[in-house]
């Protein structure tokens, strides 16, 4: 019997998604005798025209990391979508738009501005500018990829079945999605692969977590000596956890920083943001603006700090008044 | 979620669709004071209906935006009238925060406003929502939908190139083959 064909497939992401299959370590042995890895560019020489010439549904699984926001990604996205049974967003990028997600806040002019012209470590100038298509000296035409003005998900782009969460995701989840896969037993379409339950359940701090929470000012960090037992909301940092989704076995608080949220809110909320916002902002001690004010420039980039993975999935997706 | 996302005055113009979530206890009761005692205000305003100001998700304000509103309106009990003693509080807390983040994200503050309006206050729910309803009116209409619509209009260009690029891959291969048949029929996206 043949064996089951798997892709892995990379778009706007920092190759994070693609060490974690590596950090199957010995696991991936096992993976790798019972699969067929049909793409994986990250590791391995394949071209897109081989992909191109396989029949429809002809690869099982094709899991993809990275937010869509080139062309060449949004085009790979559907082409794999077409070869697959399975689409699987792999990683918080792919599954919420991830940290790429943030850059929903400025417009394409500003990012191409700053990062070919005005970034303090550049030496660009001619200020040179990627450009679409150009003539080379033999006379070929190149055509490269358009950048997005929008960062999107995977699931904006492509049908996606299951998500794998995660910046990275754990090697543990890794193991239960393809467990899942090749052993046929799934969970309903559209399921997140991790427990629908928030961080807190499986906090080793969780006993610390006080009953009335009550901020009476917010630090990052960087600016304060945390006490490494306690839980975090009582220390007054910004901890995502309470709207968050667990499954990584609280990896960050364990290592004595905050959870930021990378694997995104449960399937009973709608913006993982506003209700980490809610839930935090609602639970300050003072009762008169100015020193609600005051405590809540403690965050001094709720955007950047509530929606670090979710921004592209939110509810407003990407700043409103921007230039085209 | 695109269908009618303005509101058409009797002579065609746009005017603001505001919603607000008024509470229970006071604020609601007021608009319906104001209701009784037949004053007449601008109907720019939907009103929904919660039990406490502290009821209302950020969530929904947000939503409401997104689905079509120029403006939210919440009306919560004065502070230390809480039905429920500290929810009007904990929407405030929100709210200060709220209007920090639509900023960032490109929305003027103004389009959110959190008033404390008592049962006895009908007077108030009346200047109040003639109030927003002006001030949306300068802003203009806030369109996210129109917007959404408008930013998932780069990922049709796919669909056109597709299109282009398998003509030129049949033609190509026309070309190889030496068949100077009839035009293939190439044009399906």
């Amino acid at each position: 019997m043949p064996k089951p064909k798997i892709a892995f497939y990379w778009c706007a992401s920092c190759g994070g998604c693609e060490e974690t299959v590596v950090d199957l370590a010995e696991d991936i042995l096992g993976v790798v005798e019972k699969v067929d890895i049909v793409l994986w560019p990250v590791a391995m020489d394949f071209k897109y025209k081989d992909i191109e010439a396989m029949p429809d549904k002809s690869i099982v699984a094709t899991l993809l990391n990275g937010a869509i926001r080139s062309t060449e990604q949004e085009e790979m996205a559907h082409l794999l979508r077409r070869k697959s049974q399975y689409m699987i967003a792999y990683g918080a990028c792919a599954h919420l738009g991830g940290i790429p997600g943030l850059a929903n806040q400025f417009s394409r002019e500003h990012l191409l501005k700053f990062n070919y012209e005005d970034g303090p470590a550049l030496a660009n100038e001619r200020k040179t500018r990627p450009q679409l298509k150009f003539t080379d000296p033999n006379g070929r035409e190149p055509v490269l990829p358009e950048l997005h003005n929008v960062v999107r998900s995977l699931d904006q782009v492509v049908e996606v079945d299951y998500y794998v969460p995660g910046c990275p995701p754990t090697p543990k989840i890794t193991r239960q999605a393809v467990t899942a896969l090749l052993e046929i037993r799934l969970p309903p379409k559209g399921s997140v692969i991790a427990p629908d339950i928030a961080l807190c359940d499986e906090c080793p701090r969780k006993g610390s977590k006080p009953t009335n929470v009550s901020f009476t000012e917010f630090k990052r960090p960087h600016e304060k000596l945390m006490d490494p037992e306690l839980c975090l909301l009582a220390q007054g940092i910004v901890c995502m956890g309470p709207s968050t989704r667990s499954g990584c076995a609280a990896a960050c608080i364990s290592g004595g920083m905050p959870c930021t949220g990378c694997f995104g809110p449960t399937s009973r909320v709608r913006d993982q943001g506003l209700k980490i916002m809610s839930s935090l902002c609602a639970n300050i001690a003072p009762k008169e603006e100015p020193e609600i004010d005051k405590v809540l420039s403690g965050i001094p980039d709720p955007v950047g700090t509530f929606y670090r993975y979710g921004l592209a999935k939110s509810i407003l997706r990407r700043k409103m008044n921007m230039p085209k | 979620m695109t269908t009618e996302t303005q509101t058409p005055s009797p002579d065609g113009t746009w005017t603001p669709r505001i919603v607000a979530f008024f509470c229970n206890w006071c604020t609601y009761t007021a608009a319906d004071l104001a209701g009784v005692s037949r004053m007449k205000h601008a109907s720019n305003a939907r009103i929904i209906r919660l039990m406490c100001s502290g009821r209302v998700d950020p969530q929904f304000l947000v939503d409401a935006l997104a689905k079509g509103a120029d403006g939210v309106l919440i009306g919560g009990c004065h502070p230390n009238d809480c039905h429920y003693v500290e929810g009007n509080y904990k929407c405030l807390r929100r709210y200060q925060m709220l209007k920090r983040m639509v900023a960032d994200m490109g929305i003027e503050p103004e389009r959110l406003r959190l008033e404390w309006i008592s049962a006895a206050e009908g007077e108030k729910v009346k200047r109040v929502i003639n109030e927003m309803t002006e001030t949306i009116t300068r802003l203009g209409p806030l369109g996210i939908p129109q917007k959404f619509d408008e930013w998932d209009r780069e990922m049709e260009h796919f669909a056109e190139h597709v299109a282009a690029r398998e003509a030129a891959a049949a033609a190509s291969a026309r070309a190889e083959a030496g068949t100077q048949t009839e035009p293939v029929e190439t044009a399906h996206a």
